[in-house]
């Protein structure tokens, strides 16, 4: 955890900006007269109501989640007594093969999108760093799906994926020939995996785009014109400046994309509900399942901890390696 | 960059970057637009095949997302007054009349009081919380901003579970109270974050100098830091908005009637045989236009709200 904290505090890395720097190097405090309340007084007044309602609306929730998880309790059943079984639920949960095959399809569209995002992220990026007259507006054009809301988008995009009247459908038939009946992206068992990696690619790319442009934005002219000089090729300059200098923002924008697909649930919960059969039940939804459907709490309780002891370790790991990327 | 520096791309280069970045910028456009003209398509329109790009657009999917409708006799028709207004015409010539509202307008209502709601209180917290942390001494500093920040990256299903016990104890399930509170507690790591980076950036000497003319360290922060700060705040509150507007999981979870936004609503819009797509369009295209607007007013900030300020260019 301590790693992912650095990452954020050496975040100025990535900024160019002077003014912080400025900031930081005023001396603390000038001696004076204290009038009103101490700052030692206001400092605490200032961040008490935050971390009273994170400890209220998410601490203490998840200290519950923790000590359910040692139970069989079932939130529908409120008369029922419960009762502790120990470490049986994470026993049980780390031994079911359904599990695994969630986690499975989970991986499939977390490794998926991020490919995609980063190649065709970075390819943009690097076409619009090129300055063409024009490149703000669609860069901001580009950016539009991301900030959409994902279940909304994810029920419309059902529409464009039916197989008799799809628009998506149609485009395959027009320029494949690919009969557009004769397929369901959302129905079929090979298809339906794809079909959420081309919505989610669809929606997030212009995210990864965003943070490499920056990367791209932060290298100065004078180290290529240097390059230049020495007569590296194009090529050359590409892998040995371009590439090296953008890879820690490119890390970064892999990390967020990570742990939001880690989590993903409306998106895919909208376009498939898990289906067709569990094929794309990824971890959220079947948490889902677990604890709204079949109400077996203390038993989706162990899944969340998990879950977020998961989210928590891949992601710690991760930014272990950045940092090393970022250290060079 | 001057024109004339060896680092700039030849205009054949730009060329053909540009054909390449606008072609993917149309075509990443499409669903989108197709949401638009769908939601001004008659059903039958919006399920032809080939799919329709040229159609008579109609008023219906907005008439249909906003009333509920019964079906009438021919008889009872004929025995009605003349239809007042346009909507009317639509529904009768499907020998339907109004019954009344839908429940539209309401978690249209319900998207806009949780949205604003949670909003205003991410920013008032946050900006006492951010000022704090960017100027004072505070033990554990490094650790409560990292605590702060590790509270987005839970799934919010797994949250979910003992909120919804909670709420249920405490009577705030399906309440809009519930969901302001639960939005402020997601949105605070956000808030905090970025706005100690804008408030970072004020120089401290503005309040020194503030300070020195007798101002208490309550009247510096509201008097000199606020204003600087009104850019980065005004930014900051969008992006909580956004995330508000948007969110679904918590909303499919923890409300269902009084407190449903219109996120978990649009999707089980249905007609005649399914889903009504033009309604559904209409709804989608009403609830997505003032992100679409939000976000051209943000495109300056847009990356550093995207990477909680990690990025800030």
């Amino acid at each position: 955890m301590q790693v992912v904290q650095q990452i954020f505090e050496n975040g100025s890395f990535m900024t160019n900006s002077v003014i912080t720097a400025a900031a930081e190097k005023t001396p603390p405090s000038v001696a004076r007269k204290v009038r009103g309340l101490s700052d030692r007084a206001i400092a605490w007044i200032f961040v008490a109501p935050t971390i009273f309602l994170l400890l209220a609306i998410n601490i203490f929730p998840l200290i519950w989640t923790v000590r359910l998880s040692f139970t069989d309790y079932r939130a529908n059943r409120l008369n029922r007594e419960v009762e502790w079984v120990g470490l049986r639920n994470y026993e049980r949960i780390l031994t079911d093969d359904g599990i695994w095959m969630n986690m499975q399809a989970t991986a499939h569209f977390l490794v998926w999108t991020i490919v995609f995002q980063v190649l065709i992220g970075f390819a943009l990026a690097y076409l619009i760093n090129k300055k063409f007259k024009g490149s703000a507006l669609w860069t901001t054009i580009i950016v539009l799906p991301m900030m959409l809301s994902p279940a909304v988008v994810g029920n419309f995009w059902t529409f464009l994926y039916q197989p008799q009247i799809g628009l998506i459908n149609y485009m395959v038939e027009f320029f494949t020939g690919i009969p557009a009946s004769s397929f369901s992206m959302l129905g079929s068992v090979e298809l339906a995996p794809w079909a959420i990696v081309i919505v989610d690619t669809w929606m997030w790319t212009p995210f990864v785009m965003l943070i490499c442009l920056a990367g791209l934005r932060s290298i100065p002219d004078y180290i290529y014109e240097a390059a230049e000089i020495d007569r590296a090729s194009k090529w050359r300059q590409f892998w040995t400046i371009t590439i090296p200098m953008v890879l820690p923002f490119l890390m970064l924008a892999v990390l967020f994309r990570g742990i939001e697909n880690f989590k993903m649930f409306d998106l895919v919960v909208q376009l498939t509900g898990g289906g067709p059969g569990s094929i794309t039940e990824l971890a959220s939804i079947n948490l889902k399942r677990e604890a709204f459907e079949k109400w077996r709490t203390g038993y989706s309780s162990a899944y969340a901890v998990i879950l977020f002891v998961t989210i928590f370790g891949l992601a710690s790991i991760y930014v272990k390696a950045l940092n090393k990327v970022k250290a060079r | 960059m001057s024109a004339h520096s060896i680092t700039e791309p030849s205009s054949g280069t730009k060329w053909i970057a540009g054909i390449l970045v606008v072609g993917y910028a149309v075509v990443t456009l499409i669903p989108l637009l197709w949401i638009v003209a769908t939601g001004f398509k008659t059903p039958a329109d919006a399920i032809s095949y080939p799919p329709k790009v040229v159609f008579d657009p109609t008023l219906e999917g907005y008439v249909n997302l906003f009333t509920t409708r019964t079906r009438v006799t021919p008889e009872q028709l004929e025995a009605l007054p003349p239809p007042e207004g346009f909507a009317e015409e639509i529904v009768r010539s499907y020998g339907m009349v109004i019954a009344g509202p839908s429940r539209f307008g309401e978690r249209f209502m319900n998207s806009v009081i949780i949205g604003f709601g949670s909003t205003f209180l991410s920013i008032f917290l946050g900006t006492l919380a951010a000022y704090a942390f960017s100027r004072f001494k505070i033990p554990l500093k490094d650790d409560l901003l990292f605590f702060i920040l590790s509270t987005r990256m839970m799934p919010p299903i797994a949250v979910a579970i003992p909120i919804f016990l909670m709420y249920r104890e405490l009577g705030l399930s399906d309440t809009h109270l519930g969901m302001i509170l639960l939005y402020t507690a997601v949105n605070i790591s956000l808030a905090v974050w970025l706005l100690k980076g804008f408030i970072d950036e004020i120089p401290r000497e503005y309040e020194e100098a503030a300070l020195i003319d007798g101002y208490t360290r309550f009247q510096a922060f509201y008097k000199v830091v606020l204003p600087q700060a009104a850019t980065g705040i005004a930014s900051t509150a969008i992006f909580c908005l956004i995330f508000a507007w948007n969110e679904y999981a918590f909303a499919v979870l923890l409300t269902s009637g009084t407190a449903q936004t219109a996120p978990p609503f649009i999707p089980t819009i249905i007609g005649v045989g399914g889903q009504d797509w033009p309604a559904v369009a209409a709804g989608a295209t009403l609830f997505l236009l003032p992100v679409l607007v939000f976000t051209v007013l943000l495109r300056k900030h847009l990356l550093r709200g995207i990477t909680f300020g990690a990025v800030r260019k």
